[in-house]
Formats: structure tokens, sequence, C-alpha cells
């Protein structure tokens, strides 16, 4: 079947058929390009999309307290409810595997200076895993570790853009920052895709916080991440656990909106979550219908094809062609049409998406690809859906009388 | 060579059929030279198209070369094409991609033949009818007699038993329809069987025997003294 000659055959049907060729591979190339470019498109929406929301763990519950609002347990309304490390260390404890990370936060307004620059920024005390739920990336040296925490050792990491502010261009590591008179020292230096605000930050020991700045175990925010194994439901019914049981820990009355707050990040996921999926949806749409456009153009074309080569395969046949050989003709021409056509839809497709990525982010499109598998993937099916589509046809012409097929008319 | 006997056939028109060969007896020996004749919807096509295994008739025996021809596969009627017919069309049927060497190899493609003999064969086919020298022309670029002329050479290039023309002087003019004439008298002469369509008297004149059908019946089978065409040219 593969045989050098039926090669040549068809490599001269190809070559003397030119306009035939070049239109029907236009039809697959177009549809593959077009396939490219309108995935890549909607990747890079997804894209944009996915980013808008990665600053923070997307499972993070943040506990908050406030004032009583109602008289309970014979308590006056107007209490206020401070947190202490024994309430950080009951929420780690209580709930086993069902927290991820978690880690208690003191929020401090200071005064910095290294040498002649100075400026005021805002210090979160932490634990270690609040690396994890910030989503921090460490780009010179560590973050807090359990040490510090032991030790309540002076030392701080900063943010890029403070860096910046303090060491004009020189490296923060190993230096000595001047926080309200106190001396401490940059461990690390960190990035946040979160925004300039977040790069203005410094994180320090909880421990050390809480011994410089009031020699006492207050905390006043806790910050978790639950388990990502859980599903929606099960989150939400999480975070009302958590409500409940300090509602209940700090006699608190049950219908008190203000003491106790908790923000659960799964509420907000949601939306996130349908958004996410009907944008799926779209690209799937999008995906098929261009394919689906690409397969109903090469069956026309192979429908086509096989009316225009009626005659030749009616000479073909009075001169001793078989059936087989007739359909095989066909079918190998259109293959291999199509794989080309395919192959350099792809490489356009690919190509314009190279070309228009960086002036497509002001359309919040950002890093339109979209995978060669999956566009080689599109481009098998467009092969075997023209091959199937030019099998029927070139089937019955095969069968064809070679006198019907060599009719004048 | 070749036997027919009580041949029909009938075609659907809508609902009723039509009958177009009523009971054709044939019999043609080897190395003669028959024109079938007749007005149009005789049969005479029909007639030739059977014979060349391009159609199949409904009734009747047909025997080519002591081959009863019947119940053929596709498959079987493409090899017996192939090995015992040689086709001249009036439209000449060459297809219009391949150059004039190429069209006259096609047969011998189908035969299963090297490239480098197809060629070789091919040539000397092309050299019979006098266009060696047009090998690598494509079809487009040959006139009408040329062009016959290398539908010719590919009918003789699988050197078949038998030679069959459907009114091959049909879309010639006269003084290239007497040098086709003249050609394939030739080739009758060296020995091979020939059949042709026609509904022209001098044409059939040139041939050695005629048959003219009339509504699907032979009326006429007669030997006749043999016109040469070249006195023509």
């Amino acid at each position: 079947m593969f045989d050098r000659d039926l090669w040549r055959e068809i490599f001269q049907s190809i070559n003397m058929n030119r306009t035939r060729s070049l239109l029907s591979g236009f039809t697959v190339a177009f549809a593959i390009l077009l396939f490219a470019v309108l995935f890549g498109i909607a990747n890079g929406l997804g894209n944009t999309f996915a980013e808008a929301f990665v600053d923070d763990a997307s499972n993070s519950i943040f506990v908050m307290s406030g004032r009583t609002t109602k008289a309970h347990k014979g308590m006056q309304a107007g209490r206020r409810i401070q947190f202490k490390n024994e309430d950080y260390d009951y929420l780690k404890n209580e709930f086993g595997d069902k927290v991820q990370y978690i880690t208690a936060r003191i929020y401090k307004n200071v005064n910095a200076s290294f040498r002649n620059e100075k400026n005021t920024y805002n210090v979160r005390a932490c634990h270690p895993d609040h690396q994890y739920l910030e989503n921090t990336l460490m780009a010179e040296g560590r973050f807090i570790n359990q040490l510090d925490l032991d030790n309540k050792t002076k030392v701080i990491v900063i943010g890029r853009l403070v860096e910046e502010d303090l060491f004009q261009k020189t490296t923060a590591l190993g230096k000595y920052v001047n926080l309200n008179d106190i001396q401490y020292k940059v461990v690390g230096v960190f990035e946040d895709e979160g925004g300039d605000n977040e790069e203005r930050m410094i994180y320090m020991p909880i421990t050390t916080a809480q011994q410089v700045y009031g020699s006492n175990d207050y905390i006043d925010q806790i910050n978790l991440t639950y388990n990502p194994n859980m599903n929606h439901d099960q989150a939400l019914a999480f975070g009302r656990t958590i409500t409940n049981k300090l509602k209940n820990r700090f006699s608190v009355a049950s219908n008190d909106q203000r003491a106790i707050r908790i923000r659960n990040m799964a509420e907000a996921n949601k939306g996130v979550e349908t958004m996410t999926s009907g944008l799926g949806i779209l690209i799937l749409v999008i995906g098929f219908g261009t394919l689906i456009a690409g397969i109903v153009g090469i069956s026309n074309i192979m429908i086509f094809i096989v009316k225009e080569r009626t005659k030749e395969i009616g000479i073909r046949k009075a001169l001793g062609a078989s059936p087989k050989s007739i359909v095989s003709l066909i079918l190998i021409e259109s293959v291999i049409i199509t794989t080309i056509a395919g192959y350099l839809g792809l490489l356009a497709g690919t190509g314009i998406l190279n070309l228009v990525a960086p002036s497509l982010e002001t359309y919040f499109i950002k890093d339109p690809s979209v995978s060669t598998s999956l566009v080689v993937g599109a481009t098998i099916t467009l092969i075997i859906a023209g091959t199937i589509a030019g099998y029927l046809p070139a089937k019955k012409a095969s069968r064809i009388k070679p006198i019907v097929a060599l009719r004048d008319d | 060579m070749l036997k027919i006997n009580k041949l029909h056939k009938s075609y659907p028109i809508g609902d009723s059929s039509l009958h177009v060969l009523k009971g054709i007896d044939l019999s043609v020996e080897s190395g003669e030279m028959v024109a079938i004749m007749g007005s149009s919807g005789s049969g005479k096509s029909t007639l030739l198209n059977i014979i060349g295994m391009l159609d199949e008739a409904d009734e009747g025996e047909y025997i080519l070369d002591e081959v009863p021809i019947k119940n053929l596969t596709e498959k079987k009627a493409a090899i017996y094409r192939n090995k015992f017919l040689g086709f001249i069309f009036q439209s000449f049927n060459l297809i219009n991609y391949k150059n004039a060497l190429d069209n006259v190899a096609l047969p011998l493609y189908y035969q299963g033949l090297k490239r480098k003999e197809r060629i070789e064969k091919g040539l000397f086919h092309l050299e019979k009818v006098g266009l060696k020298d047009w090998a690598n022309h494509l079809p487009n670029e040959l006139s009408g007699g040329q062009k016959q002329r290398v539908a010719i050479a590919r009918a003789l290039a699988a050197n078949p038993k038998l030679l069959l023309a459907d009114e091959p002087t049909g879309a010639l003019d006269t003084k290239t329809s007497h040098e086709i004439m003249e050609f394939i008298q030739s080739l009758n002469d060296e020995g091979k069987t020939i059949l042709m369509v026609t509904h022209e008297e001098d044409i059939a004149n040139m041939c050695k025997r005629i048959v003219r059908l009339r509504d699907g019946v032979i009326m006429e089978d007669k030997f006749v003294e043999q016109v040469r065409a070249s006195q023509y040219v």
C-alpha cells in the first residue's frame, strides 16, 4: 500500500492540482489556526482571572475579635474580646488535620530607619506558617522560623520595596534596621504578588513583638487555612464551627455578630469557582465550535474532490485500477494535505499568539497560550474527520461503473 | 476470441425499464476488425461497454478468450480489463494532469510493473504512434489527433488481446480521422483484434466486417472489402 509508486502518484496529483490542494489545505490550516488563537485567548483570560485571586491562599479563614453587642451570662454589652496565645493554641490543637496552616498576627506601625533613610511601615508579627498563608515569596534569605519564636530574636523579614526605600541599591540582608529605636537584623527579603502595599510590609516573630511592645501575650488576629481536601460545604461548616466554639469560649451570645468575626474565603470562592467553570465552558464551546467548523469544511471539500475526480476514477478503473487502490489514492492524498496544512496552521496559530501576547495584556489577556498536544489533538481529529468524510464518497466513487463515470456531460 | 450468446440488457427508467439489447449473438475471431453501426439508441455503445466489462449484461453468455465473463467482482473485472482490453474513447479520456508518457504508462502501473520498465514501454508505444518527442507534454498542449494517438498508445501499452474503440474519430476532423484510421488499420495488419463503434459509413467501410444494430437486435452482419485509409492521407 505504501510503495514508492503510490507516493509518486499522490504527489503528482497534489502538485498538478494546486488550487484544489491549496483550498483544502487552507481550510484545515485556518481551522487549526483559529482553534489555537481562540483557545489561547480564552486561556489568557483564564490566567488573568486566576492571577487576580492568587495573593492569599484561597482556603483562608481570618478570625477577628471586637466588642460584644449583647449582654450574655450576666456580662454587659460592650465588653472587649482580646485573643491571647492560648486561643491560638486552642485553635491549632482543637481541630487536628482540619487546619492546614495557622498563624497569629499582631499589627504595629513603626518608624524605620537605616543610616539616613527613614520611613513608616506596617509590621506584622506572626508565626512561620504565615509565609504560606500570604503566598510570600522569598527573594533572599529566609522567613521567620520556629527558632526565632523560641528565642524571641530581634530579626525581621522585609518587603522588596522596604529594601528599595531604605537601602537604595545596596542589599539589606544581614544589615540592622532601626525600628522605633530598637535594632533588628534583616534575615530575609520577600516579594508578594498582592501589590505594592504587601511589599511595603515588615514581618517579625510574634513572640518578639509581644515582649518588646507590651510584655503580654495578646494577639490581634488569627489566620488559618482549612484542609484543601474539604469541599465547599464542609469548609463553610468548618467556619461556623470555629465561630460557635469561640463564642462559647468567650461567653458571647450566639447571635452577637461583632464580638467574634470570621471571614471565610470559601464564601468568596464560590463566586470565583462559578466564574472559572463558566470560563471553562466558554473555552470548550469555542474549541468545539472551531473544530466542528473545520470538520464541516474538510468534509465538504472531500466530497467536492471526489466529485471532481469522478472522471479520473472512471479512466483509472477502465485501465485496470482496483476499487481499493482508488480509495487509498484519494484518502492518502487527503491525509497528507490535512497533516501538512494542520502543522502549518499550528505554527501560524502559536506564532500569532506569541506575537500579539504582549500587546494583549492591556485587555486582561495574560500569557495567551495553548498546549501543543491540544492543537496536535485537534489536528488529528480533523485528519480523522477528513478521512471519514472522504472515505464514504471515495468508496462510492470506486464502485461507480466506469461507464457512468466516463459519460460525457 | 470473443463469443456472445443471447445477450440482454435493460436500463430502468422511472417505474418502467428500457430494453436496450434484446438477444445479441455475436462471434469475433482473432485478427478481425469489426465496426458496430447503428443509429443512436440502437444499443451499439451498450454492447461495446458490456464487451469492455465497463457494464454488465442482465442475461446471456459472454466468453472472452475462452474465459466466461460473469459474476465479476470489481477486483476481478479490474484485472481482466487490465489484461485483456485496451480502450479508445471518443473524448480521449486522458488524465489531464499527467503528461503523455505518464498517461501511456498508467495501465502498466496497475499491472504492477517497475517504474523503469513502465517508462521504457511507455516510450516504446509513444514512438509507435509517432509522439516520442511529446512525451513530457500535458494533454492540453496536444492537438485532438495527437491526444487520440496518445490514447491509442495507452490502449496498446498493456498489450491487450482486444482493442475496443468507441467512436474513435468522433471528435476529429476528416483528415485527422483518416490518419487515426490508417494507424488503427496498421495495428490490425499486425494482428490485433479490433472492435469499434461508429455511425460514420466511410469509417465503418475501413473495417473488415460491419455489424448493424437496430432496436437492440442485429439487423445485418456482413464482411466488406476494406477501404484503406492510406489512400486519403
